[in-house]
């Protein structure tokens, strides 16, 4: 396949950035869509000029380092499936395709398509995890969990961290990341003890780190390569209400 | 953003029902308006309850259109570069039209006050009889009042059918079976309200009310 590709240049974080275009020919409808930019990147190279720099890691859709905007798509056209994940079989030869950044105040542009996302990380920070002592796994019948709050939990654990959400959301919200890991600790007896504080926690992480207010659209959910469903919002939501009513943390009340 | 949306939303419910009390005649219908200024009475002077709920309703708009831009604003600021290539919002109509829809709305609660409450736009203006300005208002030959009124209250159809499960949403609704049940609800109370209001108009215009 031949390909003209129009991709977000930046060369540092003060830099505006503008879109270069940069065709590309012989791709291998087999190829991953990172895999077709290495290909271009190898050109670039060899012609002396400045790669482009993308994160990726895994390659196989379980790390959330990779993730680039799609012909305005965050992760591109294959629902439920990573950049990395994506192969060029879902394009055809002759296809202008645009390739952008996250885009949010809260992730910031390092070069490229490179934003760093250490906002979310500071998210977790904020009551992301529980306070237990660490070592080896626990024997998986010592605390009994209902089925279905099992699921749904694993189901939220399935989020990989990475920000395509943001990246979707009109309003640059952050909501849905945030609210599967509260789904996710919240539904399991062993997150139960710092339930409220950690809500609260989060969710004052979230607005100081920059990102926007959920409206509950749903752009979220519709790009989330681990199909983070919406309604984890309405958990996160629920906690958040218990705990401003419950006044915890206030010692002695 | 919830909680000033269902209080105007009860108000919106109780409006509906009232407005409908035109298919039992003008006497039926004015002598309900004009309950309206004098419940309370006499325990409260005329006219009090009336302004409370004015009051009360007018709070929670402001609230509301106050909480909206606070949100509207935090996503501008939220994504200071935008998109080059970058589709409509494509999970939902109504969601995408919510900030635009809701200044239509105003602007046509702002035209529907000036129009029937105050008269001021009204050709009948009579404050003891709306039943003749309403009557008035929707002739044939001023197709436009109606077209004003179709325009306002569809717009406000769409606002509430995101608005309602936003707002079940926003006060904790949690489940994936109970969001499909939300949406459905919140589709089939938007339509039912749109009905509700848009039959006086076309009731009047069809000659039915005269
Ligand atoms: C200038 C006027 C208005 C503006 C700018 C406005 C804007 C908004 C916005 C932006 C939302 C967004 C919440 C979301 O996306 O989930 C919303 C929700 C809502 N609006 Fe309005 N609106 C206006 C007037 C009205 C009016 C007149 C009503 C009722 C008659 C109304 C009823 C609702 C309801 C019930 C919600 C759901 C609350 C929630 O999402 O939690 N709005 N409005
Ligand atoms: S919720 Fe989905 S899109 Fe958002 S960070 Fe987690 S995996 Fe990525
Ligand atoms: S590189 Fe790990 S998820 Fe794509």
């Amino acid at each position: 396949m031949n390909l003209t590709l129009r991709i977000w240049r930046q060369k540092g974080p003060d830099d505006p950035g503008r879109m270069v275009t940069y065709p590309v020919s012989d791709i291998s409808p087999d190829m991953s869509f990172l895999e077709m930019l290495d290909v271009l990147n190898e050109q670039l190279t060899l012609a002396g000029e400045d790669p482009i720099a993308f994160d990726h890691d895994c390659r196989e859709g379980i790390c959330g380092a990779c993730g680039m905007v799609v012909n305005g798509v965050a992760h591109g056209p294959q629902k439920a499936t990573t950049v990395c994940q994506l192969h060029m079989r879902h394009f055809s030869d002759g296809d202008t395709i645009d390739i952008e950044p996250w885009r949010a105040k809260a992730f910031p542009v390092i070069k490229d398509l490179v934003v760093n996302r250490g906002n979310l990380d500071r998210i977790i920070a904020a009551g992301g995890y529980i306070t237990a002592p660490t070592g080896s796994a626990p024997e998986a019948h010592s605390q009994l969990v209902r089925k279905a709050d099992a699921d749904a939990a694993f189901e939220s654990a399935a989020c990989i961290g990475c920000g395509a959400c943001v990246a979707a959301c009109p309003n640059g919200s952050a909501t849905l990341f945030l609210a599967a890991k509260v789904t996710h600790l919240s539904l399991l007896p062993q997150g139960q003890p710092e339930r409220l504080t950690r809500v609260v926690g989060m969710v004052d992480a979230h607005d100081e780190a920059g990102f926007g207010g959920c409206t509950n659209i749903g752009e979220c959910s519709a790009v989330c390569p681990k199909e983070i469903p919406l309604s984890t919002i309405g958990r996160l939501n629920r906690d958040y209400l218990r705990a401003v009513r419950a006044r915890s943390g206030t010692p002695g009340t | 953003m919830a909680v000033t949306g269902i209080l105007l939303v009860l108000f919106l419910i109780a409006h509906m029902i009232g407005n409908l009390k035109i298919f039992f005649g003008a006497t039926e219908f004015d002598h309900y308006a004009n309950w309206l200024r004098t419940i309370g009475a006499p325990v409260l002077p005329e006219d009090w309850y009336l302004w409370g709920q004015r009051i009360l309703l007018g709070a929670a708009l402001i609230a509301h259109i106050w909480a909206a831009a606070v949100l509207a604003r935090r996503a501008r600021a939220a994504r200071p570069v935008r998109y080059v290539h970058r589709p409509k919002v494509h999970v939902s109509y109504a969601a995408r039209t919510m900030r635009w829809g809701g200044v239509i709305i105003a602007l046509f609660v702002v035209y529907h006050l000036l129009d029937l409450t105050t008269g001021d736009l009204n050709p009948v203006a009579d404050q003891q009889h709306p039943y003749t300005n309403v009557v008035a208002d929707f002739a044939p030959e001023r197709w436009y009042v109606t077209l004003v009124y179709v325009v306002g209250i569809v717009t406000l159809g769409f606002h509430l059918r995101h608005g309602m499960f936003s707002a079940l949403r926003s006060l904790g609704q949690q489940t994936p079976r109970g969001e499909r049940r939300a949406r459905t609800g919140a589709l089939i109370f938007a339509v039912a309200l749109c009905a509700g209001y848009l039959v006086v108009p076309f009731a009047v215009l069809a000659g039915l009310v005269r």
